[in-house]
């Protein structure tokens, strides 16, 4: 509201969104992927709990983890669970990793004047067998990379997996020589997360890690700090 | 000796007070090829016999997944048991959208069962001309339903529909006081040796016959091939099992006739 001089009052507007925090991260290998999401949910400086899932399998060879709105993300991972079930009993067979990451896109836009707050990432194995993640923003713009990290924590670790898995600016090593092994991946990818619950507050509790290859998802959890 | 008159529309009763149309209609579930269903206290099975028409073409499907839990087999007109399948599935889904927990299979039935008797009292719609066996587990119970064009719907033990499915349902009408307390393995078996009294002339391979089972930690799922036939090798085995009891019954028959000659 603006007063006669032009100034504008300080009368906070209420919201639809809150953000209850979270960071998320999915690395892609050569045949395998893996993704990983913290479990916290937060709203300000408070804990709300230090376990709400932001990680849905879809398919054996294709997985979803979002931050950003707890409400958005759950009803989100609601609506695509039901999707992918319809599909598999339309034409007989699971979704492709594809057909996810496009029609996570088209949901994403179907509420584009009044978007879902979630902040995903796709990953699994392609047609092909080859490792892929996809990076969204809001209103489902789509683009396949190596690696992608979203939320909270995203500043801090989106730079780790540059300089590790995509080898920018580094002096030590050659890129020709380089390989992403799936332990590797792993190890990278828990490091990446822990790191960010030392620095970040929104980013902790628990951490829920899933290996995609050929064979089928693993699903594991560990712990981070509580504080 | 009323039938044809009172029988040309679906909303006019016989003097007897029955409404042919409707039986008509079961009766193109009784041409239909066999499809029987049976339960234990942990596991519902269906087992069918898929017909095909000539040896070009496939063999016609009767076991459709509608949800996690849940099952059919269909007898009778399949472009009808479709839409009813997609009206399961619908409901089954929205059911886990909603609350987030599996359909019970009883509620699908009886929704099923009011769509059912909806199209036997309106004008210009006619019955559904399929019979459905549903199988499913929740609530920690195995279930087992059969659907008519009429709109009933009754839970069995053990139930066989289409055609020839008398010679099954004996079958199973000896056998089922047995069924509860079996293990899976057995149950199935039982389910092969009924539709075997069905099949009459017919072979069973694993090419037409259709099994699919469902039950507590095993989520509803149409059995492969290979696995079809290696129940039906069992089949085979315990029958060849059989003829050579029956020869060495028949040699003791003899023996004792001529025993009894002897003391004469």
């Amino acid at each position: 509201m603006e007063t006669y001089l032009g100034e504008k009052q300080q009368a906070s507007q209420w919201s639809p969104y809150i953000n209850n925090g979270g960071s998320c991260l999915a690395v892609a290998g050569e045949d395998f992927a893996v993704i990983a999401s913290d479990t916290r949910m937060s709203l300000g400086y408070s804990i709300k709990t230090r376990y709400s899932t932001k990680y849905l399998k879809i398919t054996e060879k294709c997985s979803i983890v979002s931050s950003g709105m707890q409400a958005d993300i759950f009803t989100l991972h609601k609506v695509l669970k039901s999707r992918a079930q319809i599909y598999e009993q339309k034409h007989g067979k699971p979704m492709s990793t594809d057909a996810v990451a496009k029609l996570v896109s088209r949901l994403l836009y179907y509420r584009r004047f009044f978007p879902y707050y979630t902040f995903n990432i796709v990953a699994g194995i392609d047609d092909e067998g080859v490792g892929c993640v996809f990076s969204y923003d809001a209103i489902g713009t789509l683009e396949r990379v190596k690696y992608s990290a979203s939320g909270s924590g995203s500043s801090l670790i989106e730079p780790v997996l540059d300089n590790q898995v995509a080898l920018k600016n580094r002096n030590d090593i050659k890129k020709e020589d380089y390989k992403l092994t799936k332990e590797n991946a792993i190890d990278l990818v828990k490091d990446a997360i822990t790191s960010a619950g030392e620095r970040d507050i929104y980013t902790g509790d628990f951490v829920e890690i899933s290996i995609i290859d050929i064979n089928g998802t693993h699903e594991d959890k560990f712990e981070l700090r509580f504080d | 000796m009323f039938r044809t008159q009172y029988d040309s529309d679906i909303s006019i009763y016989s003097p007897e007070g029955r409404l042919y149309q409707i039986e008509y209609a079961m009766q193109a579930v009784a041409q239909g090829s066999t499809a029987l269903g049976l339960k234990s206290k942990t596991h519902a099975v269906v087992v069918t016999l898929m017909r095909s028409s000539d040896e070009l073409s496939s063999h016609q499907r009767k076991i459709f997944k509608v949800d996690g839990h849940m099952g059919i087999a269909i007898s009778g007109l399949t472009a009808d048991a479709r839409v009813l399948l997609k009206f399961m599935r619908n409901e089954t889904l929205h059911h886990k959208f909603v609350y987030g927990s599996d359909l019970p299979t009883g509620e699908v039935v009886s929704s099923l069962a009011m769509k059912s008797q909806r199209n036997t009292q309106r004008w210009g719609r006619r019955p559904y001309g399929v019979g459905l066996l549903v199988i499913g587990y929740d609530g920690d119970k195995t279930h087992l339903y059969q659907t008519s064009p009429s709109g009933n719907c009754f839970s069995y033990y053990a139930q066989a529909i289409g055609s020839r499915s008398q010679s099954a349902r004996t079958y199973l009408e000896k056998n089922f006081k047995a069924f509860p307390e079996l293990g899976l393995e057995e149950l199935v078996l039982h389910g092969v040796k009924a539709l075997k009294e069905s099949s009459g002339k017919e072979t069973l391979t694993k090419l037409n016959v259709g099994i699919a089972v469902v039950g507590k930690e095993q989520k509803f799922e149409i059995l492969k091939p290979n696995k079809v036939q290696t129940y039906l090798d069992q089949i085979l085995q315990t029958e060849g099992e059989i003829e050579i009891e029956n020869e060495n019954e028949n040699e003791k028959d003899e023996a004792a006739e001529t025993l009894e000659l002897k003391l004469d």
